[in-house]
């Protein structure tokens, strides 16, 4: 059994030693790229949000802007398989969800599916989806709603309820 | 030759069995990368909050700590932060972005913001957990006293969330820093944690091994060995387990049990061809090589660029010349010598390919994030590498980091690019927007100033008005509510006086009487309806008031829309060029970085494949000698059995001379007159013990 102890003690060691051994490449070189990449990860971050700000200043000005998000409150069991929307009677969104975007929405995730600019007033929305449930059984449904646009940008969550074939909206 | 390679081949085990030390990282990785314990919330107060729950999901980390970070700005920045909904989730969502950062591999800025947390004046349970969470960090980063010290922070409990995996990290910091039986103590009380099962046994079988409790950690394993859990990451737990096992007992000369831990290896997983090259040379090491035939057989047939199939390779013919099936031998030696030189082709041609770039080619495309196990599955692109022959480097942490390093560089890169064409298109909106209101706007605004004097005029005629009417209710005067033919007929009566004051003649009781009887009658009406008038004009005053709302309201969607149209354009420049400025100079950075880093995969990798190919090439010589010798084998015994032919016959000769003349004792000449010999010849000698070592060599 002190066998199994020294090989055991070689196998720490060798594992340690595979990299060190495999190249030219030092620990501090390693170490002083990493940091680096860190720090240009940090700087494009928070380029990222300034531009983020920049776009939505630009293109969604909050006098006009209206944001529709998708989420799935308990549904845990469902698969949305796609969301349709139209506002003012135009289709404004069709998206076909990808397996890693359903378990993001099942796991609380809410996703931003379209962002427009509209006039203050009224606007009717109706929104449609298609999903599946574990046992493969089909659930379509439609509903409408209103968007009341006012001053101030306008943000709408369209609670999709897959087994129930309900939709429910709601105003933030 | 062979017990070298036994040994080489156990070392081979060993440095894949050596990957299992730092099996106790599985399920921090094996998890999702993000803690869900930090993100998920059962009750979204803020849309914005579960949008990044959305993105960390999927792990889209630049979005989501970007959209988090921005959140948490301006949070910061309201006068009263309660009133926001976010509010409900600033604690959770400051935790989140040190998580998120630590998935994205940022871990100084993860570890600053667990740091600030420590620091500041926050309750002990959230220090504790932030403590956890810096452990985690140093831990990560293999600064394991670091991790300790961090660890030693937390007084009193941790959150009961996190608490399991803060005694895990505890136990596993202790087993690097040499602490077995501290972590033994840990390592016991977490049995039964569900979400770690398997993983607790599999560390405390090591800790007690490596604290000298040699038959207790067999007696762990062999338990973890015989039934680990279901699921892929519990089989291959399992698997490991009973590998470590086989190859521990196998060096400790216990061949019966070590080959019951290979047996116990699914044929069909990711440790079998060790398990079956293991169980292979138990069998030889225990001189049964026609049961080590057995599973080597069966690996032989496997994927031509594993190393154990190389192994197995040898092994075969190897076992069979023990078997003295010297022939057979020579020829699986050949099969051996065929694979090898194609394998060495192979290998020639993919370090070409890496030298030609076409790794890291393969790296950037599209395909890295959406197909799985991209690295392997690259090598299905025409020129590119063989990355059978780097598994074991990409299994390495330090590889995978580098792998991923690159990759979110690309993306970067990627995400920058598009940005800056983004920027190009914003000038071209901005250009139109004011090629379009700078030319209306002044006309626009001329007209608007002369709206906006009468709107002035109209809303200072109405505060006349109302402060008129207020003052009718302290002093009553009816005449200002006349109406306009009311006043008139006040107008005239009082300029009939004036005239009948400047010509008394005119004058007259008659026209006296009628004049203030008029006077009478007018003053009397306004008298009697001074209150349903008042009341009338105040109603005329709430309804100028709506009118003059809708006014006020038209007024400001104007001074609205007309800042709006200066918005669109006016502004942009600064703010686009410095973004501009700072997109390229990152990109120059990333540049840079990727090269770096590209180089150092490259390097890492070209390393791996040289050193497989000198490996196939010592095998190649190893088996020209090892197939001379089995020809040579195969011919001497070939030889030898065509002498011992000729001995039987002519003995069988012999003694039918013998039974024709019985009763001659004298000897007989051969026909040659020569006596017969009556020893071997020394080539019909049978091989002694060091020639047969001589011939293995």
């Amino acid at each position: 059994m002190c066998r199994i102890l020294i090989t055991l003690a070689s196998v720490v060691l060798m594992s340690l030693s595979v990299l060190a051994n495999a190249q030219n490449v030092s620990r501090e070189e390693i170490r002083g790229l990493d940091e680096q990449i860190q720090d240009v990860k940090k700087d494009v971050i928070s380029l990222t949000s300034e531009l983020n700000r920049l776009e939505e200043k630009l293109l969604f000005p909050s006098n006009t802007q209206v944001a529709l998000f998708v989420s799935l409150p308990n549904s845990q069991d469902f698969s949305l398989e796609s969301v349709e929307v139209k506002l003012g009677n135009q289709v404004v969104a069709h998206h076909l969800y990808t397996y890693r975007e359903i378990e993001a929405l099942q796991q609380g995730g809410v996703q931003r599916i379209h962002t427009a600019n509209v006039q203050t007033g009224a606007h009717p929305l109706e929104v449609s989806y298609f999903g599946k449930s574990k046992s493969g059984k089909e659930y379509r449904a439609t509903a409408s709603y209103s968007v009341e646009k006012a001053v101030g940008p306008k943000f709408v969550e369209i609670q999709i309820a897959g087994n129930q074939s309900a939709i429910n909206f709601k105003d933030w | 030759m062979f017990p070298r390679l036994a040994c080489a081949i156990a070392s081979v085990t060993l440095v894949s069995v050596s990957a299992l030390t730092s099996l106790h990282s599985l399920p921090v990785r094996a998890s999702a990368p993000v803690d869900p314990g930090a993100l998920h919330t059962d009750d979204l107060k803020d849309l914005f909050f579960g949008e990044a729950l959305f993105n960390a999901y999927q792990d889209n980390y630049v979005d989501a700590i970007s959209g988090l970070d921005t959140e948490l700005k301006q949070h910061r920045l309201l006068d009263d932060p309660e009133l926001d909904p976010f509010n409900v989730h600033f604690g959770q969502a400051e935790f989140a972005v040190g998580d998120l950062e630590l998935s994205y591999r940022m871990h100084r800025e993860a570890g600053r913001a667990m740091q600030q947390v420590l620091q500041g004046n926050v309750a002990q349970p959230i220090k504790n957990e932030a403590a956890y969470r810096l452990a985690k960090i140093h831990y990560q980063k293999q600064q394991f006293a670091n991790a300790l010290h961090a660890l030693e922070l937390i007084q009193g409990r941790v959150p009961e969330r996190v608490r399991a995996d803060e005694q895990f990290l505890r136990a596993r910091v202790y087993m690097q820093l040499g602490r077995f039986e501290d972590a033994v103590t840990l390592l016991e009380d977490l049995k039964g944690e569900k979400p770690l099962q398997g993983f607790v046994e599999y560390n405390l079988g090591i800790a007690l091994l490596k604290a000298g409790e040699t038959e207790k950690g067999v007696l762990v394993l062999d338990g973890l060995g015989r039934n680990a859990g279901s699921g892929s990451a519990k089989q291959a737990l399992q698997d490991k387990t009973n590998l470590l096992l086989g190859n521990q007992l196998m060096k400790a000369e216990e061949y019966d049990r070590a080959r019951q831990y290979f047996d116990r290896v699914q044929l069909s997983g990711p440790f079998s061809d060790q398990a079956l090259l293991g169980a292979g040379w138990v069998e030889a090491n225990a001189g049964r090589y026609d049961r080590a035939l057995v599973p080597w057989q069966m690996l032989k047939e496997r994927r031509s660029t594993d190393a154990a199939v190389h192994e197995a390779m040898l092994a075969v013919p190897y076992a069979y010349g023990k078997l003295d099936v010297h022939s057979t031998a020579a020829v699986n030696y050949g099969q051996a010598l065929d694979l090898f030189g194609e394998q060495v082709d192979v290998l020639t041609h993919s370090i070409t390919s890496i030298r030609e770039g076409k790794l890291l080619e393969a790296l950037r495309r599209k395909e890295a994030s959406q197909v799985k196990n991209w690295v392997v599955e690259l090598r299905k692109l025409p020129d590119a590498p063989e990355t059978h022959y780097l598994l074991d480097l990409m299994a390495s942490n330090d590889y995978q980091e580098f792998l991923r390093n690159y990759q979110d560089l690309n993306n970067l890169f990627e995400r920058n690019r598009d940005w800056l064409q983004s920027l190009d298109a914003f000038e071209e909106i901005i250009a139109l927007r004011r090629s379009y209101y700078e030319p209306i706007l002044p006309g626009l605004d001329v007209a608007f100033r002369q709206i906006d004097a009468r709107i002035k005029m109209r809303l200072e005629q109405r505060q006349r008005l109302a402060a008129r009417i207020d003052n009718l209710l302290v002093n009553r005067r009816p005449e200002l509510l006349a109406k306009s033919d009311e006043t008139e007929a006040r107008l005239i009566l009082e300029q009939i006086r004036e005239i009948l004051a400047y010509n008394p003649s005119l004058n007259s009781e008659e026209t006296e009487d009628r004049i203030a009887r008029l006077e009478g009658v007018l003053k009397f009406r306004l008298s009697r309806e001074f209150d349903d008038r008042l009341t009338e004009a105040y109603k005329h005053l709430q309804e100028l008031d709506s009118v003059i709302a809708t006014l006020q309201d038209t007024y400001q969607r104007y001074v609205r829309t007309r800042q709006a149209a200066t918005h669109s354009y006016e502004g942009y420049s600064d703010q686009i060029a410095s973004l501009r400025g700072g997109l390229n100079r990152a990109q120059d950075r990333i540049d840079q970085l990727m090269a770096r880093q590209g180089s150092m995969l490259e390097q890492l990798a070209i390393h791996e494949l040289d050193q497989r190919r000198a490996q196939l090439e010592s095998y190649q010589i190893k088996a020209r000698f090892a197939l001379a010798d089995s020809y040579d084998r195969a011919n001497e015994l070939q030889e030898q059995r065509e002498d011992e032919r000729k001995v039987e016959q002519y003995q069988e000769q012999v003694e039918q001379l013998k039974q024709a003349e019985p009763e001659q004792n004298q000897p007989v000449a051969n026909p040659d007159g020569e006596p017969l010999p009556t020893d071997n010849p020394p080539e019909l000698e049978a091989p002694t013990q060091d020639e047969e070592v001589a011939g293995d060599e």
